[in-house]
């Protein structure tokens, strides 16, 4: 297992996606992101704890006997996130106040297990952290993307209640995209979240296969340069 | 050597088992104190938003009750009250009330009502109500809650106290009636609560423990 830098952003962030290619820790990314604030919200949380727990577990990948790996990356992943909501409650209570919903939540997002199995326990720290970064980043994506989406079409408007996250100036971010809009209740119910995801998953093949086709026609094109020659 | 291997595995596993929990437990113990105090702070803070401190002189945080009360504050448990005074007299009463019948279980309220039967504010403590939907009635995402202040048993009229779907005065919002709908029974309900009880629910904390409303409220 010997990736470079850019290996793993490329996979975290795109090409092997934890939401979209992956389609993992859908229990929280459908639960959640009715708007925008709160796929940022979870993104953030969960982006944290992924490092917190790929590092750990990339420090005693030596220690650990692979027999019972599975229970102690579980144990690691669950103390880690409850000592980080502990921790929240007790020095960054308004902070809690907002995110703290979304913490218990990620002890059920597997992509947190999927990546401490998968990459973290195989590779060095600094490689385990960068790959937590990026895969956490790349989910984050996906949750305030697909928050955006449900929330436009939802309830017409970007960013409402952006001042639970970045305080006062926060009401100035929201953007009323539809005046007098009567809602559509289905893209904020959970088969919004589901639909919401199947599409953006749609887009992402779309452009993958663009960017394919693209790749090979040069190429081809070269081959028959060459032929006539 | 076999037996040795699962030995080892099993020791390994065992450590890592108790570093979890003693990590657990520390931050547990040393964060314990400070969490308190964040929700007292909090607790209090929100108090304050409904009834203003140069309105009452005493501990409001301790000088509470505890009532019983299914039928009108909606919760087989006993709720706790909070009392503010001033110079001994009673100012105002805040009162815990469930709204058993959200969208999505209980929803938990701070209904505060002046002496004369007036509510000073009311404020979401716990809900489960769908997210980006129900979640309105806090006062953080929605002025919506802000609407109840200075509302009383009778003004409006109990055919006023319903959301407007239903026939009465009060806003519901987009895409979620149950919600509103159980707040705002929940509230009536708290003012009939007060309304019955209102000299019961100053006396001394050591005097009274429990309110019991009586069988027969005429609440509907």
């Amino acid at each position: 297992m010997d990736k470079s830098y850019g290996d793993i952003n490329r996979e975290g962030l795109w090409t092997n996606n934890v939401a979209l290619v992956q389609v993992l820790g859908l229990c929280p990314l459908l639960a959640v992101t009715s708007t925008t604030i709160n796929g940022l919200g979870l993104g953030l949380a969960t982006t944290l704890t992924l490092v917190l727990s790929s590092l750990i577990v990339s420090l005693i990948r030596n220690v650990v006997k692979p027999e019972v790996r599975i229970p102690i990356f579980v144990m690691i992943i669950a103390s880690v996130v409850t000592a980080i909501e502990l921790a929240m409650n007790a020095y960054f209570h308004e902070l809690y106040k907002i995110l703290g919903i979304f913490v218990p939540l990620i002890v059920t997002n597997c992509a947190i297990l999927g990546r401490a199995e998968a990459f973290a326990s195989k590779t060095t720290p600094d490689k385990a952290v960068m790959d937590a970064l990026m895969m956490g980043l790349g989910f984050a994506a996906v949750l305030v993307v697909l928050g955006a989406m449900r929330e436009v079409i939802g309830q017409g408007t970007l960013l409402a209640q952006a001042h639970l996250m970045f305080g006062e100036i926060g009401r100035m971010f929201t953007i009323t995209l539809i005046e007098d809009y009567r809602g559509f209740l289905l893209a904020i119910l959970p088969p919004g979240a589901f639909i919401g995801l199947g599409l953006l998953i749609a887009i992402k093949n779309v452009i993958d296969e663009k960017g394919k086709k693209k790749a090979i026609k040069p190429a081809a094109a070269s081959k028959l340069a060459t032929a006539d020659l | 050597m076999l037996g040795r291997k699962m030995l080892i595995a099993a020791a390994i596993l065992g450590t890592f088992a108790m570093l979890g929990a003693g990590l657990v437990a520390m931050t547990f113990e040393g964060t314990k104190e400070r969490i308190a105090t964040n929700e007292k702070e909090f607790l209090l803070r929100t108090l304050n938003e409904m009834v203003p401190t140069q309105a009452y002189d005493n501990e409001i945080y301790t000088d509470t009750i505890q009532v019983h009360s299914k039928q009108l504050l909606g919760s087989e448990d006993a709720l706790t009250i909070y009392r503010a005074r001033k110079r001994g007299r009673p100012m105002a009463v805040i009162m815990t009330v469930h709204a058993p019948d959200g969208y999505n279980g209980t929803i938990k309220l701070l209904v505060a009502v002046d002496l004369a039967g007036q509510i000073g504010g009311v404020r979401v403590l716990a809900h489960k109500e769908t997210p980006g939907l129900g979640d309105g009635i806090e006062v953080e995402r929605s002025p919506w809650i802000d609407q109840f202040y200075g509302y009383s048993l009778n003004a409006p009229d109990t055919q006023g106290w319903k959301v407007k779907k239903d026939g009465g005065i009060i806003d519901q919002f987009t895409g979620a009636t149950i919600t509103p709908r159980a707040v705002v029974k929940a509230i009536h309900r708290a003012l009939i609560f007060y309304f019955l009880n209102r000299e019961a629910l100053f006396a001394p904390a050591d005097s009274i423990r429990e309110i019991q409303p009586p069988t027969q409220t005429g609440a509907r």
